[in-house]
Order: structure tokens, then sequence, then C-alpha cells
């Protein structure tokens, strides 16, 4: 990509999306040297908020956001034309439809092309929102996806707090401090059931740090 | 003494001076770091590194918006108690259902420094204690959810109570007419109870660390001892009175009485924060402030002292 077409991008970022997430909301960061700076790299994060896409995308540096691609669920970022363009020109996602309207080898086949050059995936395995900001049982296509470019590394990566931000349903934001826990790169190098295993153990280890996760430890 | 520059007219010799006695302190630290590097283990230095390091930060904003003027000096305690707010909500166990009520808090932020901004004492003193006080349950029950209601209006009210109205009567102190101090002005005023306030916690500390022997409140802060305590408020109390004279109206004997008020409610407010994250079962309040943890761990003991020195410096002199 031009310098001049990544221009729109990095000025969103700079302009909007930085500010709110660094001046309205605030982050509680562990880890951010682990955050691979060029692919072919996936980071997988837990979901709880459409501001998680946001938000990650925010802790890169605006010369590199070019490389970050969400993979991202159709029916809301496209809703909209307005939406759509911002979606795909400002943001850069890889659109992902849940309702399975879209082919499924289609988003794959993209989603590897972009491994290909290099490129930063950005991945929810959770598969949608959960309930309260609750793990949910993770789906096993990021482990394909991640063998089907030798040398992907999967990063996995606990966010707490933006589901009171702005929570499913919700369509304002309100302030709230938020964590972000940057786990050890795992390698997709090995059977499926232990790297799965491997992941859902970071994920859970990495969200027991978190400082805004208090709510189900203040009745015991 | 008018040096010319519009933008620095509030500021009287003696409080340039102190300023200029805090930039010197700052410099001492980061040499006596230096000097320690040799000395420390490389955790302990990157530590201290980042904890000296940040008072840099702090000290250059805070003196920077006060040196601007008393509208930068309101803006920053403005985003001071804001993002103090922020950081308790995120810490406490907030009903998703209470969102629009939080909302509404942060919008009392600007609201009370625009009380303090219009010099309306009244409405400062009455606005979070009676009438938020008054309006929070009622907005919690228009949003209709009642378990943990009781938990939520107690700890919303006590929130804004701490982050808020307490912070804000550091922005009052310039409020105050300043012909009343011709020593220090409005600005002399925040930087004895500010530094005073700073002072003491790293006084409790050191001589804590020295001496401390028995412990006060073990359950809560097992680094807090009599000693610590003791020695501290001895050492804040004599900084009260050396200081009172040359940066407030009050005298000597009446500094003694501040810096003995500071040096208890420090140690109150800082204790009470303790209380608080342990009750979550957190170390830190939040990782803005590198080597310190959040704004909550570096303002608790100023939530105690600010409302206390204010009043009794207008109840003695204003």
């Amino acid at each position: 990509m031009s310098l001049f077409k990544r221009l729109p991008k990095q000025l969103f970022f700079l302009l909007i999306v930085k500010p709110v997430v660094y001046l309205l909301l605030g982050l509680n960061i562990y880890n951010k040297q682990r955050l691979p700076s060029h692919g072919p790299a996936i980071l997988a994060a837990n979901h709880n908020s459409h501001l998680d896409t946001l938000v990650l995308m925010a802790l890169y540096p605006l010369g590199q956001l070019h490389r970050v691609r969400p993979v991202a669920a159709a029916d809301y970022f496209l809703r909209n034309r307005f939406t759509t363009w911002l979606s795909l020109n400002l943001i850069g996602i890889i659109p992902l439809d849940r309702q399975g309207q879209v082919d499924k080898e289609q988003v794959f086949e993209q989603c590897q092309q972009a491994l290909a050059d290099g490129q930063i995936l950005l991945l929810f395995p959770e598969g949608s929102r959960g309930e309260a900001e609750e793990l949910q049982p993770l789906r096993k296509g990021i482990y394909h996806l991640a063998r089907s470019h030798a040398g992907t590394q999967v990063v996995p990566i606990a966010m707490h707090g933006l589901g009171r931000a702005l929570p499913k349903g919700g369509s304002m934001i309100v302030p709230f401090n938020a964590d972000v826990a940057i786990g050890e790169a795992l390698s997709a190098e090995q059977e499926c059931a232990p790297f799965m295993e491997q992941l859902q153990a970071s994920l859970e280890s990495l969200l027991a740090a978190c400082i805004t996760r208090r709510d189900a430890r203040w009745e015991d | 003494m008018d040096i010319g520059l519009p933008f620095m007219l509030d500021l009287t010799p003696n409080t340039l001076c102190a300023m200029l006695v805090v930039v010197v302190m700052l410099v001492i630290a980061s040499v006596t770091q230096l000097l320690l590097r040799s000395r420390l283990s490389a955790d302990g230095y990157l530590e201290l590194k980042q904890r000296i390091n940040s008072w840099w930060v702090m000290v250059g904003v805070v003196f920077t918006a006060l040196m601007i003027g008393p509208t930068a000096s309101l803006i920053f305690f403005t985003i001071l108690s804001f993002i103090a707010l922020r950081e308790f909500f995120s810490i406490l166990p907030v009903r998703v259902t209470d969102r629009r009520l939080i909302l509404a808090l942060y919008l009392a932020v600007p609201l009370q420094y625009y009380w303090v901004g219009m010099g309306w004492y009244g409405m400062f003193i009455v606005f979070i204690p009676v009438y938020l006080f008054l309006l929070i349950p009622f907005g919690l029950l228009m949003l209709g959810e009642t378990k943990g209601f009781i938990r939520a209006v107690g700890s919303y009210q006590w929130a804004t109570m701490t982050t808020v109205f307490a912070i804000s009567h550091v922005a009052y102190l310039l409020m105050l007419p300043a012909e009343e101090n011709p020593a220090g002005g409005g600005v002399g005023l925040v930087i004895y109870l500010v530094f005073l306030t700073q002072f003491n916690d790293v006084a409790q500390y050191i001589w804590g660390k020295k001496f401390g022997n028995r412990k006060i409140v073990p359950a809560i802060s097992p680094n807090k001892t009599w000693a610590g305590f003791l020695g501290g408020v001895a050492t804040t109390t004599l900084f009260g009175a050396l200081l009172a004279p040359w940066l407030t109206p009050l005298p000597w004997w009446l500094g003694l009485g501040a810096g003995l008020l500071i040096g208890l409610a420090g140690f109150i407010g800082d204790l009470t924060v303790s209380a608080v994250k342990r009750d979550l079962r957190i170390k830190d309040t939040s990782q803005l402030i590198p080597g310190h943890g959040g704004i909550l761990d570096r303002i608790d003991s100023l939530m105690y002292t600010a409302p206390l020195f204010f009043h009794f410096l207008v109840y003695t002199t204003y």
C-alpha cells in the first residue's frame, strides 16, 4: 500500500481512535513488548465489546497500523454504506460473515493471503462477544489458520473492562479503564488439542491479572 | 513582584522560590539514583528510576498548570478528578445497568469546578454532599435495579466525594482572596498543601524503613508502623511550621497545627485507599503512573488533607 493510501487511516487513528482510547477511556497495558511488530502473526483476543478491535489497533504506532488486519463481523461493521467505507478503508477489516452467507473458504483465503504478506491478523477465537465478560468456548479455526502459513506466531491477548465502556447492545461509550494483557506467543506446530488448551490456559491466566476484573470476587 | 510576564503574575517570589526548591529536590533525587546504580539490583534500579521519572512528569504538569494561571489550573484539577473518578469506577463492581448514572456523575466533575471557578462557595460546598447525595439514589432507583442498590448508592457517593469534592478543595485555595496572603498567594497555598502531603508520605515511609517495628494495622497495611507514623507526623508538623509564614497567611504556631493536621489526615487517607484495595484484592488502582500505580494511589492522602487544611485555613484566617 502506498504512503498516500495509508494517510487517511493514520489520521483517523491519530485524531479519533487514539484520543478516545487513551483520553476518554484509559488502558492498563501488561507486557506491551510482547506485541508482534510484524507478521505473519495472529493476535488472539477475547471479545467483549465492539471497542476491542479499535483498542487493540490503537496499541500500534501509526507507522505499523497498515499491517494490522482485524477479522471482524460483517453484520456489524458492514451494516450500512458509511460503516462499510469506514471499516474497509480506515480500519482495514477482513469481513467475516457470521450468518454464513459468504463463503468461509473465501474469508480463509483472504486471511491466508494477509499472513503470506507478513500482516498481523486480529482474531476473536470466541466467535462472538460473550455474555457479561465471561470467556466463551474457543473455536478451532484459529489453529487451522495459523498452520496454513509456516512460522505464524499466535499471541494471546486478554482484555477486560471494555464490556462496561460499550457493552453488547449499548450505543454510547461511558468512560472506564480497561485492561489489555498480552501473553507469550504460541506456536501452532503441534496437535490441535494441546494448542487450544494452551491458548485457553493463557487467556484465563491473563484475565486473572486484570485490575478491573474484580466483579465476581467481591462476594467471597 | 512584576517580572513582566503576564501569565506569571499570580506567583509571588516566595512561591517561585518554593517551586525552585522542589525542582532542586528532584535533581538531587535523580543524581542519587544515578549514584546508587551499582548498589541496587536491576529491578530495584528500574523501579526507582521509574518512580523518579514519574515525579518529574507530575511536578512538571502541576507546575506548568499553576504557572499559566487559574483557568489552566482549574482545567488541570478537572482532568485530575475525572481520571481519579474513572479509576474508582473501574475498580468497583459497577452494575451494567448503572452506566447512565455513571455518565451523569462524570458530568458533575466539570460542574463542580465551574462552581469553584466562579467562586460560588455555597454551591461548591453543598453540590456533592447534599444535591448529589440525594440525586444518586433517585437516579439509581429510576434505572430500576434493586439488587445491590445500597452498595451502589454508597460506593458511587463515596467515589464522587473523595475524587471530586475533596480534590476540588485544592482548586478552591486558588479562589481565596489573594490580598489575605501576600507572601504566597493562591498558588503558595496549593504548593504548601500538596508539598506537605507528599512530603508526609515520604517522611512516614523513611521513618518506618529506618526505625519501624510495631505495626499499627497489619491487616490493612503491613508497612505502617508506629515509628513511621509518629516520626512522619512530627517531621511534617515541623515543616508545616517552617513553611507556613513563607507561603501562607498562618503564623508559625498555626503552621504547627496545619502540619499536624496534614500529617494525621495523610496517614488516614493512605490507609483508606489501602483498605479499598485490600477489599478488591488489587495491588494498584491502575497503571497510569509508572512506578507509582494509579492516580488514586498517588492522591489518596490528598483526598483527606485537602478539605481539612482548607477548612482549618478558612476558619483561622479568611
